[in-house]
């Protein structure tokens, strides 16, 4: 029997638009900086409520940047929005001296991020900045699964202080997460309690987790499935309590396996409990054009994949 | 703040210089070159033009603001808050050595007074001068920001898209100005990368110019006092501040040579005998 249902699937960048505008209303400090993507980002809802507090950069994202920083002198909570290519790899040497190092509050919004960007191909499916923002002292990393896990993790980092990175995605998802729950940094989230193997999964790939879940059901072997949407700061505890139930693990993300989550958590478990993991993520491989359903299947990131991997986690254990 | 005569205002700048290369000896480590070419700016900056507060807060409400984007300047930038108030100038001596707050190049991490945000790696500075400039909009605060590049900083690209984003958005409470000492790391600048008519480029990119004689107080003074004048018209300002590397110490004046290494003791004694102490060294 189905666990988690969805009556309709809506984008996560959606979600972030959403969340964008219900923080302008909580607090007139946040102002949003956008580089020339403001439909892509859904951000013209807060340009129209607020279009004193909304700042069109063009498609200069390193002085997006730059400028994002320098508005926290004075109070302002500055969220950028661009591909999440353009607000990591691109500028993260500005990113690293003007905000994490220089410990600025700004939110780096990042939209189409991995391979379901879709059919833009390669150049615009960035698959490491996970790892690369989770590398940078001071920086929060947060990549959630749904419209309504997005929206409230927006208005969640508009009310932390410290500089953040939000990733999110493209395609309409299904939405599963309840609409009503707040949104805890770092504190990851048990969907489905199981026994056999712990399934940690973050941004898209927690709804195949999900779907993963009930074809092991039928199988006969009880998966626990944990949300990770915050990657930094990692729930070790949460992750932890599990395994020691489970004995072993599955990471699954829409990243490079090197760098991302499943390293997060091999970080973890090597140092404390070493359990047998095995990871779900493309392979050390660039993306290509075609549709995010055959980009997902084609690199290795569906519910399918999930199964494999649990059953092999399984058997090592 | 204080009114400073001319006269008192070179005689800051002379301990500001007997500070940098006292501060780059000690550690056998820095960059004396354009931190000396700019003593004149920083000192007319912090002890005439801004109205700013000593008692340091980061957000700097209703204060003039300061932007260092050429960090490798941070001897001439820590004298000058030093001698100005913002912490003792004792500390002075800890430039560039471990646990120290006076970091090789600016930074917020260990806290020091007077440090808004990190630079060194180059070309970020005008963009977070504009973004406090928007900000300042925000709030209401009259209050200018000030920010200082090097010439050969102006090889970055997000300088230009910076540029763009000034002009097309009428940032006029900024005041940004150019170290135009003509040198780079690896040489003259006409021979490692040349900036044509720079005036003519600022212009061109809708920015009002002005032109300085970097290494004259009294010229400089009056430069930032007709600038602030220009302020609030809908346009971006950028003073051309013409420099000379290493003024004031004649071994040094002029080249790049002197871009990025610390003078031996033999080099020191000579340096100091053409400062005069006027504040008493740190």
């Amino acid at each position: 029997m189905a666990k988690y249902t969805f009556t309709e699937k809506k984008d996560t960048r959606s979600g972030f638009g959403d969340g964008l505008l219900e923080a302008g209303k909580k607090d007139k400090n946040v102002v949003a900086l956008c580089a020339d993507l403001t439909g892509s980002l859904k951000m013209g809802d807060f340009k129209k409520a607020f279009p004193e507090r909304f700042f069109q950069t063009g498609i200069s994202e390193a002085n997006m940047v730059g400028m994002a920083a320098g508005m926290t002198i004075g109070g302002k909570i500055p969220f950028t929005g661009t591909f999440a290519n353009f607000t990591t790899s691109r500028v993260y040497d500005q990113v690293r001296q003007s905000i994490a190092y220089s410990h600025k509050n700004v939110k780096l919004c990042g939209s189409h991020a991995g391979v379901t960007l879709g059919e833009d191909g390669a150049t615009h499916q960035v698959l490491e900045d996970i790892g690369m923002m989770k590398m940078l002292p001071n920086m929060v990393v947060i990549n959630p699964c749904d419209y309504n896990q997005t929206k409230a993790a927006t208005l969640a980092i508009a009310e932390y202080d410290g500089p953040v990175y939000l990733r999110f995605g493209r395609p309409k998802v299904p939405v599963f997460m309840p609409d009503d729950k707040p949104f805890i940094i770092g504190k990851a989230l048990n969907l489905i309690e199981g026994t056999d193997v712990s399934i940690f999964a973050t941004g898209h790939l927690v709804w195949e987790a999900i779907l993963a879940e009930e074809i092991l059901a039928e199988k006969g072997i009880s998966a626990e499935v944990i949300n990770i949407h915050t990657i930094k700061p990692l729930d070790a505890k949460a992750i932890l309590k599990s395994v020691s139930k489970t004995g072993c693990a599955v990471a699954a993300e829409e990243h490079q396996m090197s760098g991302g989550l499943g390293d997060s958590i091999a970080h973890v478990l090597i140092q404390n409990q070493p359990v047998p993991l095995e990871y779900v993520g493309v392979n050390d491989q660039f993306g290509e054009s075609g549709t995010p359903e055959q980009l997902m299947k084609k690199y290795g990131l569906s519910a399918k994949n999930i199964v494999d991997a649990a059953l092999k986690s399984i058997k090592r254990k | 703040m204080t009114k400073k005569t001319t006269e008192e205002l070179s005689n800051i700048a002379s301990q500001v210089r007997r500070d940098i290369v006292r501060m780059v000896h000690a550690q056998n480590s820095g960059h004396p070159g354009a931190a000396l070419g700019c003593t004149e700016f920083m000192v007319a900056l912090y002890f005439k033009i801004l109205n700013h507060n000593p008692a340091f807060s980061m957000d700097g409400k209703g204060e003039d603001l300061f932007f260092l984007s050429n960090g490798h300047l941070s001897a001439v930038f820590y004298s000058t808050l030093a001698r100005s108030g913002y912490f003792d100038t004792k500390e002075l001596s800890t430039f560039r050595q471990i646990n120290s707050r006076l970091q090789g190049h600016p930074a917020t991490e260990e806290g020091l007074p007077g440090i808004r945000i990190a630079s060194g790696s180059l070309g970020q500075g005008l963009s977070n001068a504009l973004g406090a400039c928007l900000t300042k909009k925000l709030n209401s605060d009259p209050s200018l920001v000030y920010v200082l590049m090097g010439d050969g900083e102006l090889n970055e690209g997000q300088i230009w898209e910076a540029a763009l984003y000034g002009a097309h958005n009428k940032v006029d409470n900024i005041i940004a100005t150019v170290d135009y000492n003509r040198q780079q790391i690896d040489g003259p600048i006409e021979e490692v990368m040349s900036l044509g008519d720079l005036k003519a480029k600022w212009e061109a990119f809708g920015w009002q110019v002005i032109e300085t004689d970097g290494n004259d107080m009294n010229a400089v003074v009056q430069s930032l006092e007709r600038a602030k004048t220009m302020t609030g018209k809908g346009k971006p300002i950028l003073n051309l501040l013409k420099t000379e590397m290493g003024y004031g110490v004649d071994f040094m004046v002029g080249t790049h040579k002197w871009h990025g290494v610390a003078p031996n003791d033999a080099q020191l004694t000579d340096a100091l005998g053409q400062l005069q102490e006027t504040l008493g060294d740190y």
